[in-house]
């Protein structure tokens, strides 16, 4: 085999906290007591709270495999997903989803159970996307695998992915396998002005192209755009488009949310919109052009509003979309953050939730008051 | 093993005579296409693996929505089960009927609903061809990512079902990574959307658990597909090895450099032959092995990769290098890949694709444990490799006219399949298990991840009509098959004469 790349000494302590986890998860079935699975403690503010014992998965940690020529990386969920991405990064690779971490102490566990990617999303994929597999604590108490290690694997029904954004909804993951990709050779940050709705118009138009887009925001009359990919065509994209430099921490301000837009003293409430690609400026009451924030080439605006939240799930439904609140007026919790889901669609919720959990022990009530 | 449904070991079913379910379709369904004589249901009585046949007991064949949406309703208060079909070109015995089930064939949903340019996507019904949608993209200069050689006879809700992938996955993905939405019909002839034409969807991501279930979870009636823009050109490499090691190596040089290629095959001496036999692709017939490279994306880089990869294919040991010329050669040299099953398949009466896949830093080892298993069953085997995904087709060449050939065919490919478990890969990357690979999944799957597996499906289809006897195997089947194979263990596999060819 050929390696050109050594894997690093990585600083990243490795532990397998497996079997602990796993008495616990069994003790907490058996007595029926539900569990409160955390990671880091940075994306709490996302999802309803849970009432449950707290259960740590901080002591379950390392990357257990790691060859860059296999594009493949499996790491323990408990795994600071700094750490992992440093791993990545002195090989050359990255994950491509570029998750936020909302904190120093994310994990790459609550990446998973959260399901959120940063700005590269529209072009590179999300973090679904990119597993291959996992390792779960089921509600017997049993490690179990699904998935793999390889590039494609259909063996099965695909409960890895079924696992990213269900919130440790279904049970708990203790390991994660995913595909990563090189660091782009060249990257470039640029800054136009230009008014919102032509700046929509020109998104669409260079959706159609193939062009080495892989971040583009409209904020304060501009368009933020990144280009990465091979030198030659990143210098011949950026000549052509013109525009100003912007300094390439943008995209990490933007994706953690530090941005002026963000403000925590801003009392209104946070919404995020998820919408079809060339969806138009959306209409609603008192709102206007600074009070959204347009990322993922309109794809993903967030929006400061007091107005009602069922006023902002139609406008987003009529659009093809969906609206969540992030953060409640005053910064209050939020009873209902995820858009109510159609009947039928509820129904097989909750039977998959009654099958895989029907006690209720891993982080009731996360997603929906109803599981 | 027995491949036929087999009540005591894949689980029970009220038998219902073909007369009386005729009888209440016919009434339910007046308008609906229902085949019930033999002559008719022949033509449906396997997929693309031919090897696995039973005769249907009836075939459905709606035109509308409300036709199989009915359909489901009776077959559940009847208790009959469903086996949907799209294209048959599946090659897992997936949508093999049921002697005493219907088989809902949707060959006739064969509409593109909407092209949608701005957005880039395509909506569908599921009988569509793959190959039309990309056709239908073209004149907006868009394309279906996901290829399946069989592009131009398989449906795309077959792909769903299967997460169907292609020669050029490694870069652009599979069908879950390409489809955002998906209607379906339960079981209980209910319509669910899954996924949205939005980038997420709030929930689980039941469109990720859908996509390759086989059709054991709802019957999948409309698609939207994500379109992406046709690259500015693509190049495509041709390098040469008088060593199948060497060949496998330089695949992982490539990606070292850091490159991702739209496309990167491998084949080996005897399907490079069969395909140069077959299409006159222009392949060295006296090399050990061929790694097929495109590179593609905007011009500017794609000259600066091809220089990348030559130089990484010579270090590698290539004995030859050649870059396709023009649009014809690259097409050229792509169709002898895209069609070496066919090509194989004239080399011998018949041919058994395996589909497993492997760490690539396996393959060396893996390659030489099937030329060593192929000799010890007696049998030819020809190599077709994803080799960027590290997803292996080895074909089996065997004569079913001879007697006891097929079973050993077919007992060869189990042994492959285990080797790819070994190794830490899986028994298949893209073609499903169906009910031919029903068997090795008591191999990769401990009781324990089989109850989990059989937890999910319990949520969508409780009383086991969609397709059952697929995919995930009773604890029965796993039984049985682990006391076959303690009982049976390691035979001496009979030499076969020299194989003709
Ligand atoms: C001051 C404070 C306030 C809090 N307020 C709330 C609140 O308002 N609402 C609320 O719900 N909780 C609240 N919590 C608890 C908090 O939600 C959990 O501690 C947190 O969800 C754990 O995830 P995390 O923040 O570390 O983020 P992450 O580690 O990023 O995890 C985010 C989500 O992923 C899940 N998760 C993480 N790792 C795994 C894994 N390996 N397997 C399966 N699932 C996993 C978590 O349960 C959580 O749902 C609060 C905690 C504190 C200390
Ligand atoms: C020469 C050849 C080359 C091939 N190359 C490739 C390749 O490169 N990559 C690859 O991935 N596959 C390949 N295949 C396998 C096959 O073409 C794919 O698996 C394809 O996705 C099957 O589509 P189909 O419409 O023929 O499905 P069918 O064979 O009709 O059905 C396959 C499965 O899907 C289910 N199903 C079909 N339609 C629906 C629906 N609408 N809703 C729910 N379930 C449904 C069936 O029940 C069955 O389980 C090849 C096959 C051949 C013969």
């Amino acid at each position: 085999m050929v390696t050109t790349h050594d894997i690093p000494q990585h600083d990243i302590q490795s532990q397998d906290a497996s079997e602990a986890l796993a008495e616990r998860v069994r003790r907490a079935e058996a007595e029926g007591t539900p569990l409160r699975i955390v990671g880091g403690d940075t994306k709490a503010f996302y999802g309803r709270r849970v009432e449950g014992e707290a259960l740590s998965t901080r002591e379950h940690r390392g990357i257990t495999e790691y060859d860059p020529v296999e594009l493949i990386v499996s790491v323990r969920t408990g795994t600071p997903l700094r750490e992992l991405e440093a791993a990545l990064a002195a090989n050359g690779q990255m994950l491509p989803c570029e998750p936020p971490h909302f904190g120093d102490d994310a994990t790459v566990g609550g990446m998973i159970a959260t399901g959120l990617s940063g700005p590269r999303r529209p072009w590179a994929g999300s973090v679904r996307d990119f597993v291959l597999g996992t390792r779960i604590i089921t509600r017997q108490g049993s490690e179990q695998r699904f998935g793999g290690q390889v590039m494609k694997n259909v063996a099965g029904y695909d409960l890895s992915r079924l696992m990213v954004g269900a919130q440790g909804t279904l049970g708990l993951i203790t390991e994660v396998s995913m595909k990563v990709l090189p660091l782009p050779g060249a990257s470039r940050s640029l800054h136009l002005d230009m008014p919102l709705a032509r700046a929509l118009d020109k998104l669409s138009e260079w959706g159609r192209q193939p062009l080495p887009i892989t971040a583009a925001a409209w904020l304060d009359g501009a368009l933020h755009l990144r280009l990465e990919g091979g030198p030659s065509s990143v210098a011949a994209t950026a000549e052509r488009l013109g525009g100003d430099a912007l300094k390439p921490d943008f995209w990490e301000a933007l994706r953690e949310q530090r941005l002026a837009f963000f403000a925590k003293d801003d009392s209104r409430a946070l919404w995020r919109l998820s919408l079809p690609h060339h969806t138009p400026l959306i209409e609603l009451p008192g709102v206007n052009d600074p009070d959204v924030l347009y990322d993922w080439a309109g794809c993903q605006r967030w929006l400061r509003s007091d107005l009602d939240a069922e006023a902002i799930r139609q406008a987003a439904a009529r659009a093809g979309g969906h609206a969540t609140c992030l953060r409640g007026a005053g910064g209050a919790a939020v009873d209902e953050p995820f858009t109510p889901l159609p009947p039928v669609l509820a129904k097989y919720h909750r039977n998959l939730k009654a099958e895989l959990d029907p006690q209720g022990i891993f982080n009731p009530g996360r997603l929906y008051a109803a599981f | 093993m027995n491949t036929h449904f087999d009540e005591r070991l894949d689980g029970g079913q009220p038998g219902r005579d073909q007369s009386e379910v005729l009888a209440d379709l016919q009434q339910a369904l007046p308008g609906m296409t229902l085949l019930h004589r033999e002559e008719d249901l022949r033509p449906f009585e396997c997929d693309g693996l031919s090897a696995y046949r039973a005769l249907p007991m009836l075939v459905a064949l709606p035109e509308t929505l409300e036709q199989v949406e009915t359909l489901l309703k009776r077959c559940r208060a009847l208790g009959v089960p469903v086996v949907t079909r799209g294209a048959g070109t599946g090659l897992s015995g997936g949508a093999m009927p049921l002697s005493h089930g219907v088989l809902l064939v949707l060959s006739r949903f064969n509409r593109i609903l909407e092209i949608d340019p701005e957005a880039r996507t395509a909506r569908v019904q599921p009988g569509v061809r793959n190959l039309a949608i990309s056709e239908a993209a073209s004149p907006y200069g868009l394309y279906y990512a996901p290829d399946p050689s069989s592009q131009i006879a398989c449906s795309i809700g077959g792909n769903v079902a299967e997460n169907a992938g292609g020669v050029h996955c490694l870069k652009y993905g599979l069908t879950v990574h390409n489809v955002i939405k998906v209607e379906v019909l339960t079981i209980e002839g209910e319509h669910m959307t899954l996924g949205s034409d939005a980038l997420d969807a709030p929930g689980f991501d039941l469109l990720a658990l859908f996509t390759g279930s086989e059709g054991m979870l709802g019957v999948v009636t409309e698609i939207t597909v994500k379109l992406l823009p046709k690259p500015e050109t693509a190049k495509v490499l041709m390098a040469s090895f008088d060593d199948i090691e060497k060949a496998g190596n330089a695949v992982g040089a490539i990606i070292a450099a850091g490159i991702i290629p739209g496309g990167l095959e491998m084949m080996d001496n005897l399907a490079i032959r069969a395909a140069e036999d077959f299409i006159g692709a222009g392949y060295p017939v006296e090399a050990e092995a061929i790694l097929l490279c495109e590179l593609d994306g905007v011009e500017a880089d794609v000259d600066d990769d091809c220089q990348t990869v030559r130089r990484v294919l010579e270090k590698a040991g290539a004995t030859d290098i050649q870059q396709a010329r023009d649009e014809a050669e690259r097409a050229l040299f792509w169709a002898g890949r895209k069609n070496a099953f066919p090509a194989v398949g004239r080399m011998s009466p018949d041919y058994y694709c395996m589909d497993g896949t492997i760490p690539r830093r396996e393959l060396a080892r893996v390659l030489k444990g099937i030329g060593d298993l192929g000799e010890a069953y007696g049998l030819r085997v020809a190599n077709v490799f994803h080799a960027g995904d590290g997803n292996m087709h080895p074909l089996i060449l065997f004569d079913a006219n001879q007697p006891g050939e097929f079973e050993r065919a077919e007992e060869l490919g189990g042994r492959i399949l285990e080797l790819c478990v070994e190794v830490g890969g899986t028994i298949t990357g893209e073609h499903g298990v169906g009910r031919e690979k029903i068997h090795q999944m008591c191999v990769q799957f401990s009781p324990g991840e089989l109850t989990t597996f059989r937890a999910a499906k319990r949520a969508f289809d409780p009383d086991e009509l969609l397709n059952p006897g697929k995919n995930i195997p009773t604890p029965a089947r796993c039984s049985e098959f682990r006391l076959t194979k303690s009982a049976g263990d390691a035979p001496a596999p009979t030499r076969a004469p020299e194989s003709q060819g």
